[in-house]
Formats: structure tokens, C-alpha cells, sequence
């Protein structure tokens, strides 16, 4: 005879059951992420390769080379495929964004936590969600019809350029990094900051020399993020920067940045050429700068955690 | 005249809420003077309006007045920075910062514009002597004070405040949050410094108060019930109140 009491332990129970369904389908969906990662990554690679590897390009003038013009062949018959005209567009609307925003960045983070009320930090907090939402053609669109005009007739030049590509990303990274700073500062232990007055010290050294000092590590953090926003961003860099795929003379004059020539080219070009392969490898570099932007935020998270 | 420290009926509200109703008590120069009583009666309140902690709190309201050395420190004339330089504070938690064992001690010196090299380094020496953790850290000074443990933790902190040189030293509960043999560490060093510093203790500790202090003030629902010499107050207590307290009959 069976016993019912055995039978009942030694049976799988229905939340015993629910739980392995539940694990089966996040395990599915985390599978499914890196399945599609996986194949973008080794798609983008063995795309971006093929340059080096099916049309013979080397890599040495891919990374150093100043001509950019995949579709015509030099005098010994290979395409020029210099990139760098490119790669510095983009570190310089990159730098010079990350550089303009982070004072901002800061000085409106410990306003928010530090200064306002709890209403004007409330409202400064959605402008900033605000900022995130607006799609990027419109900061294109607002750069195109007022930074252009403005850096013309202040600086000079025909108003496209890295100058006027890093004013528009620095109002685009802006909130990021203002509110990734404002999430750093607070978490702050609050008892610093009492410890830091009950020596006597002022609110202004007890906010240099305690908070930002224990925030640092987040707020590099959030530095990275902005960079690795303000290389990723395309449409609205394409409107602004001029497009001429030339090495840069100076902030003023037309110049280009890998997503721009990505986006420019990548309609006009046929799969399996010449000049859609040199596309998929400035992708590729693209790729490799994001996955360097996340190595380097794990090693400052890393760093932080240890002091 | 030898009292350093002067409160007259002080009062203090957070928001409507009467924390301190009218304490009347002062402390003499030098020595230790526990404050004890059960949770919530005000304590910490009180221990925060001498180095005008409170004033970091919204809302809060305090009158009455409180005079440390013949000054009142509550007059538009103080500056609460040069009153936190005088009036040091230890907190429950021990809360270095993340730094490092010398720059936790050098802060109060360096915020204050001490540069000096040499005077910084002595002072140290000092005072982390006088904490009582010298012999256990010396060798690792710019190591992070958060490696340490809490007990030596707390008495970096103590060092950090006797660094900057104050004639009152209040703590909060500092040995709450330890073991027996750092609370006793915390306990002897007290008594090594009472003849230099004027010491506001707060603890739930009865033993604790009636071995290291030489005053005791009974606080009870924001009002002071007894104050006066330590032996005093425990032997023969003036009021049921205080009685009932230190004999384990509530709180
Ligand atoms: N920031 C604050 N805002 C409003 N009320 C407060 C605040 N801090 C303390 N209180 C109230 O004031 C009263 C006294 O608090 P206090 O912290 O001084 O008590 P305590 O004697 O130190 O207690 P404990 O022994 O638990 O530390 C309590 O009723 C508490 O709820
Ligand atoms: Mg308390």
C-alpha cells in the first residue's frame, strides 16, 4: 500500500514546478541575447575583415591613412582606405563634448543634491528625463538651424564642423552624465558629510574635499558613459559636422566621424564590394570603441569598489 | 564661575514636535559627563545643540540659551565652523572617510590650512596616541581607514577629532556599535584624556556611565530629571524617576 505522505513529498509540487518553468524561460531569454550578440559581433567582424583579409588592404593604412576613397584605386591599383580622418573626427566631437559637459555636468549635479529644494531638484530632474527622450534628428535639426548659423558668424568658417558636431553632443550627453553624476553623489553615505561639518569644516570644502572626492570613481563612470554615447551617436553629428571625409584642418572646417560616413555610405554602396567591406570595418571599430568604453567603466567600478 | 558649559532652559522643536523641554544643566571645565536615559528621550538632540548639529536639520526650531567658555553660541555672532573646531564630535557609527588612516587624522588640520608637513605628521602621532590605536596602525598610515576594524575605526575617528585640538569633545553612543574588549579600549583611553577635555558622553551603558564619568544627567521624555555627581545619582538618587532607571525598572 502506498503511503500518501511519501507519495506526496517524493511527487514534484505545483511551486516546485512553477519554479523550474520560471527558470527555463529566463535561461531561454538570456540565451537568446547572446545568441544575437554573439552573431552581430562575429557578423561585424568577419564583415570588417574581409578588407583586410579579401581585398587586401592593410590594416597599418586603414588606422594611419588620410585618403578616404574606397571606390577609386590608387596609382598601384589599390582603393585608399584611410580611416583616419574619421577616427579623429570622432574622438574630437567626443573629447571636446565630454569636456564642455562635465563641468556642467557636476555643477548641476550638486546643485540638484546639494543646493535646490526638494521641488526645484524634482523639476530639474525631469527636465533632465525630458532631454533623454528628445530623438536625436531633432538635436540635429536645432543644431542644424541654430549652432551652425551661431558658430558661423562667431568663429567663423562655414559653421560645419567638429566644433559645432561636439556643441550639439555636449547638449545631447549632457543629461546622461548629469544624472549618472547626481546618482553617484548621492550615494554618498550622508554621514560623511556630518563627520566633514562636525570638524568644522565649511559646506563648499566639505563638498570638494569629501563628496566629490568619494563620487569620483562614479562620476568617471559617468564621463565614460557620455563618451560612449557621444561616439555612437550618427544622425544628429552627420547634420552638423560638413561630411567631407578629408582629415580635419581645424574645429572649423567640414569634417566627418565613422557613424556619419556609416550613414552616409552604407545605402550607397553594394554587399560584397569594395567600399561596403571598408563600411563594415569602421563598424567594426565602432564596435571594438564600445566594448573598450565598458571594459574601462568595469575597471573604475572595480577600482572603486576597492578604496 | 567654573562651568565651561551653560544651558538655560533650552527648548528645541522639530517642527511641532517638542524634543527638548527646557534643560537646564552645565558641565565643568574639564573631566567627563555622561548623559543617560531611555531611547528617544533627547539625548542625542541635546549632545547635537552644543556643537549646533541640529542646525543642519529643517524645521528645526531651539531657544534658551547655551553659552561654551562665556560665549553663546547661539548668537548671530558665532560662526558654526569655528564652533565645530571647538566643540569635536564622535558619532555612533564610526565613520571614516574613505580614505586613508593619515588623511582621516590630517582633515580637520588641512580644512583648518595647516600645510605644514612636519606639524601635520606630530599631530598625528599624537593623537592617534592619545586614541589609543597608534601601536596598531602606525606602520600602515596610508592604508584606507575602512580596512580597519570598527573598533579601531571608532578610535581613528576620536583621533581625527583630537587632531584639531578642541576644548569639548561630544560622543554619541561611540561604543554601541562595538565589542566589549574595543568598548573598554574607547572606555580607558576617556580617562587617559578627561584632565585635558571637557567630555559629553551619551550611553545606554549604566556601567559604563558610572565607571568613567564624573557627572551624570538623567534625561526622561525630553526633560532633564536629575543631574549631579556621578556617585551621587547612582547611590542615592534624588528622584523615583532616576531611581526606577538605574535599577532596571523601565527604559
Ligand atoms: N530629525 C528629526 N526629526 C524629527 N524628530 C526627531 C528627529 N531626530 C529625533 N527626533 C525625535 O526627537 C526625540 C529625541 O530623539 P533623540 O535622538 O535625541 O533621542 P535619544 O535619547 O538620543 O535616543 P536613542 O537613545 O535611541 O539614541 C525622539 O522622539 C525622536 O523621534
Ligand atoms: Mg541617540
Amino acid at each position: 500500500m502506498e503511503d500518501p505522505i511519501k507519495s506526496k513529498i517524493q511527487s514534484t509540487s505545483k511551486e516546485t514546478r512553477q519554479d523550474i518553468l520560471g527558470r527555463c524561460l529566463t535561461y531561454l531569454c538570456i540565451g537568446l541575447i547572446v545568441a544575437i550578440v554573439l552573431s552581430i559581433f562575429i557578423f561585424v567582424a568577419s564583415k570588417g575583415i574581409a578588407t583586410f583579409t579579401v581585398n587586401k588592404a592593410s590594416l597599418w593604412e586603414f588606422l594611419t591613412g588620410k585618403n578616404w576613397n574606397p571606390t577609386v584605386t590608387d596609382a598601384s591599383g589599390k582603393p585608399q582606405l584611410g580611416a583616419l580622418p574619421m577616427i579623429t573626427g570622432s574622438f574630437g566631437v567626443t573629447i571636446l563634448a565630454v569636456i564642455f559637459a562635465t563641468p556642467f555636468a557636476i555643477g548641476t549635479a550638486l546643485y540638484m543634491t546639494e543646493v535646490s529644494s526638494k521641488k526645484g531638484e524634482k523639476i530639474l530632474q525631469s527636465v533632465i528625463e525630458l532631454l533623454v527622450g528628445i530623438p536625436s534628428v531633432v538635436y540635429g535639426f536645432i543644431g542644424l538651424s541654430v549652432i551652425v548659423p551661431f558658430v558661423r558668424t562667431h568663429f567663423g568658417g562655414s559653421g560645419y564642423g567638429i566644433l559645432s558636431g561636439s556643441f550639439v553632443l555636449f547638449v545631447m550627453v549632457l543629461p546622461t552624465v548629469t544624472s549618472m553624476t547626481v546618482d553617484s553623489l548621492r550615494a554618498v553615505p550622508r554621514y560623511y558629510k556630518e563627520a566633514s561639518l562636525a570638524l568644522g569644516a565649511t559646506r563648499w570644502q566639505t563638498i570638494y574635499k569629501v563628496l566629490l572626492r568619494s563620487a569620483t570613481s562614479g562620476i568617471l563612470t559617468a564621463i565614460i558613459f557620455g563618451m560612449a554615447r557621444a561616439f555612437g551617436e550618427a544622425l544628429a553629428v552627420q547634420m552638423v559636422i560638413g561630411n567631407a571625409a578629408i582629415m580635419p584642418k581645424g574645429l572649423l572646417s567640414s569634417a566627418s566621424t565613422l557613424t556619419s560616413v556609416l550613414t552616409m555610405g552604407i545605402g550607397n554602396t553594394v554587399m560584397g564590394t569594395v567600399g561596403n567591406n571598408a563600411l563594415w570595418s569602421l563598424a567594426l571599430i565602432l564596435l571594438l570603441m564600445s566594448l573598450i568604453f565598458n571594459i574601462v567603466v568595469r575597471l573604475i567600478g572595480r577600482k572603486g569598489r576597492m578604496d | 564661575m567654573d562651568d565651561f558649559i551653560t544651558t538655560k532652559d533650552v527648548h528645541l522643536y522639530y517642527g511641532e514636535k517638542e524634543a527638548l523641554k527646557g534643560i537646564t544643566l552645565s558641565f565643568p571645565n574639564k573631566g567627563i559627563n555622561a548623559l543617560i536615559g531611555p531611547s528617544g528621550c533627547g539625548k542625542s538632540t541635546y549632545l547635537r545643540t552644543l556643537n549646533r548639529m541640529n542646525d543642519l536639520i529643517p524645521g528645526v526650531k531651539i531657544t534658551g540659551s547655551i553659552m561654551i567658555n562665556g560665549q553663546d553660541i547661539y548668537s548671530p555672532k558665532t560662526d558654526t565652523v569655528d564652533l565645530r573646531k571647538k566643540v569635536g564630535m564622535v558619532f555612533q557609527q564610526p565613520n571614516p572617510f574613505p580614505f586613508s588612516i593619515y588623511e582621516n587624522v590630517t582633515y580637520g588640520l588641512r580644512i583648518a590650512g595647516v600645510k605644514d608637513k612636519q606639524i601635520l605628521d606630530e599631530r598625528v602621532e599624537q593623537s592617534l596616541k592619545q586614541a589609543a590605536v597608534w601601536d596598531e596602525v602606525k606602520d600602515d598610515l596610508r592604508k584606507s581607514a575602512l580596512s580597519l576594524s570598527g573598533g579601531q575605526q571608532q578610535r581613528v575617528c576620536i583621533a581625527r577629532v583630537l587632531a584639531v585640538q578642541p576644548d569639548v569633545v561630544l560622543l554619541d553612543e561611540p561604543t554601541s556599535a562595538l565589542d566589549p574588549v574595543s568598548s573598554g579600549l574607547i572606555e580607558d583611553m576617556l580617562l587617559t584624556i578627561r584632565d585635558k577635555y571637557t567630555i559629553v558622553i551619551v550611553t545606554h551603558n549604566l556601567q559604563q556611565a558610572s565607571r568613567i564619568s564624573d557627572k551624570t544627567a538623567f534625561f526622561l521624555n525630553g526633560e532633564l530629571i536629575e543631574a549631579g555627581k556621578t556617585k551621587n545619582l547612582f547611590l542615592n538618587p534624588e528622584r523615583q524617576e532616576t531611581d526606577d532607571y538605574i535599577s532596571g525598572r523601565f527604559g
